[in-house]
């Protein structure tokens, strides 16, 4: 049945009209409009929460919530005044586990990755599989045993207990792993040998410069995965002026709930705070490589 | 599936190395010790040893010694206690049991949106392609906890548009963060935040499908939709396989967007989901033991989870291709 139905609509087609002008008919609207919901859909939370940061506290919750409000200043300045500043610490503090954070992970994951793309070497087949299974490992149930890791070590509250476990990423490896495999050629690699390159050379010249679009995916995956990461540094941290952007604003909501008044500070706070992200986002889009990741499970 | 995957992946070394330069190397060389020893180090002191220390912790208790009224609370060996306590607490049960309707929910629809989205992405004739690829990733930048206070303002009755469309109308609000309707506003966020990110994994591998396939049912009059379904699904089968992972990984480890949405509403307890009931096992209630033994029986859970559906996976895609 299912199998007879689209045959009779395809010896239709070809009988009547030009396949063609068919396509043409059946194949704009529909599509154009479901993607156009979709868009939609994405937008709309964006939008207000664009549009009630401009909102003064009265008309939060009078005016219909898609008007634009009189108050943005207003809010902006009681932001960036809360807490004696702390939004601006907040903001810091995301660059720097985001951020740096996401640097030194890909820094980390090419060199273990092209490692293990390109040379044999004892321990070479445990590492894989550690890193395999890494892969799998709910990072985030990993939040709480390495906190009392770091709690013994005397590390926990610190910026670098929060920025260290970031690092290590067995995705981030993996994907560079799979990349290297791909885009640096050994035949590169020989010939630079006999060139009489030694190997630190061999990775700052050839595999570096080769490996960079896949750089910019693992950077890229790795700072937005940081930056969602909320049970870590939520764990770690106790003083407020350490935390990043989304447990800031997580408190924030949290206090709002008695205290209507921050609700308005949290708004503008999230509005300001999606701003850079999605302009990077948008900015590296054209340079990331993200069928390394559906390659991935071949590879 | 530890056996799988590795497998698959040492395939591909076996394959990588036969061409490779680096057998026919003349001397040995440091260079990938080096190369790996600042992934090494920081694995083992991220990841393994504080595995290690939460499995040993987690066979550990706080137990009165000594009797009578000398006895003092010392820390003890208990076996396995601590995961009896766990398996059998009926808050972990039913924790599990929400996070399963939330993950029914949020999975599902994540994914076949997903796949509508890239599909008429890929699909010719479809306008808007660029302006809408762009809109529905936008999400991917917003962070769960943030996505979570955008949602909860728009379901919050004194600030939601819908309510306030309803209100105007019919003089009602919309109980979005009352049970039932919380478990389909947890699982929107998800979507939302989750939609794009996996639309562009499954749009690039379409994109990875030669042209030819398509143009030559093309020319035997096959419709753009058949040629979506019969042609380019099937053969994103790997793609969807790892989305799906993701999706469910994702699912099994959601913390931040019920903690989030808990101020607005007294429908979210302490211990909705496992990982907050683990939360509050480890730092309300300073039983560091057992929540140890949930976080391992969690991450052993999700790891058997996600080797089965990779097994599943492969094994419908090799079918496939046989």
């Amino acid at each position: 049945m299912t199998t007879t139905a689209p045959a009779r609509g395809r010896t239709g087609a070809q009988g009547s009209a030009p396949p063609r002008l068919a396509r043409h008919r059946t194949g704009r609207t529909g599509p154009t409009l479901v993607l156009a919901l979709g868009a939609l859909y994405c937008l709309v939370p964006v939008v207000w929460v664009v549009v009630a940061s401009t909102k003064a506290r009265s008309e939060l919750f009078s005016t219909f919530t898609f008007a634009p409000g009189s108050g943005l200043l207003d809010n902006l300045r009681d932001l960036f005044a809360y807490g004696d500043g702390q939004y601006g610490l907040w903001v810091l503090n995301t660059a720097l586990y985001a951020g740096v954070g996401a640097l030194l992970s890909t820094l980390v994951s090419v060199m273990a990755g092209f490692a293990l793309a390109k040379y044999r070497f004892a321990g070479q087949r445990v590492l894989l599989y550690a890193i395999l299974a890494g892969v799998l490992l709910p990072g985030i149930t990993l939040a709480i045993p390495q906190y009392l890791l770091l709690a013994e070590l005397g590390l926990a509250g610190s910026h670098l207990s929060v920025l260290l476990p970031s690092v290590i990423s067995p995705f981030g490896i993996y994907l560079s792993r799979v990349y290297a495999l791909s885009a640096v050629p050994d035949e590169t690699i020989e010939a630079a040998r006999i060139d009489g390159a030694r190997e630190s050379r061999v990775f700052t010249s050839i595999a570096l410069p080769m490996m960079l679009p896949g750089m910019v995916t693992v950077f890229m995956l790795q700072f937005v995965g940081i930056w969602n990461n909320f049970l870590l540094p939520f764990i770690m941290l106790s003083d407020q002026d350490r935390y990043p952007l989304t447990v800031g604003l997580y408190t924030l909501l949290s206090k709002g709930s008695g205290e209507p008044a921050l609700y308005s500070i949290a708004i503008v706070g999230a509005a300001l705070s999606i701003v850079p992200l999605v302009a990077m986002l948008l900015f590296l889009q054209r340079f990331w490589r993200l069928d390394l990741i559906s390659g991935g499970l071949k590879g | 599936m530890t056996t799988t995957t590795p497998r698959a992946a040492h395939g591909s070394a076996a394959t990588a190395a036969p061409a490779g330069a680096p057998r026919r190397r003349r001397r040995p060389t440091l260079a990938p010790y080096v190369l790996s020893a600042p992934a090494v180090l920081l694995y083992v002191a991220f990841l393994a040893v504080p595995i290690a220390y939460a499995v040993y912790l987690s066979f550990r208790g706080l137990r009165l010694t000594g009797g009578g009224a000398f006895g003092r609370r010392r820390e003890v060996w208990v076996g396995a206690d601590n995961y009896v306590a766990a398996l059998t607490d009926p808050e972990l049960g039913a924790g599990l049991l929400r996070l399963l309707v939330y993950g029914a929910i949020a999975v599902p629809l994540t994914l076949g949106l997903a796949l509508l989205f890239a599909l008429l992405l890929d699909m010719r004739g479809a306008r808007l392609v660029r302006f809408s690829r762009t809109a529905i990733f936008l999400p991917y930048a917003v962070p769960g906890v943030i996505a979570t206070l955008l949602w909860g303002f728009m379901y919050l009755p004194s600030t939601s548009p819908f309510s306030w469309v309803t209100r105007r109308l019919a003089d009602v609000t919309i109980p979005f963060l009352d049970v039932p309707l919380l478990y389909p506003s947890l699982a929107n966020i998800a979507i939302w935040g989750g939609v794009g990110f996996n639309m562009i994994i499954l749009y690039t591998s379409l994109r990875g499908i030669p042209d030819e396939i398509s143009e030559s049912a093309r020319l035997d009059g096959a419709s753009e939709w058949q040629i979506a379904l019969r042609i380019k699904v099937p053969l994103v089968g790997p793609a969807l396989v790892l989305t799906g992972l993701f999706a469910l990984i994702g699912t099994l480890q959601v913390y931040g967007e019920p903690a989030t949405l808990k101020p607005m509403t007294s429908a979210i307890s302490w211990t909705f989901v496992p990982l907050m009931k683990i939360y509050r096992d480890a730092f309300l209630r300073d039983d560091l033991p057992l929540a140890a033994a949930s976080s391992v029986v969690l991450a052993l859970g999700t790891l058997v989870v996600s080797i089965a559906l990779l097994r599943l996976g492969q094994r419908r895609v090799f079918g496939e291709q046989s």
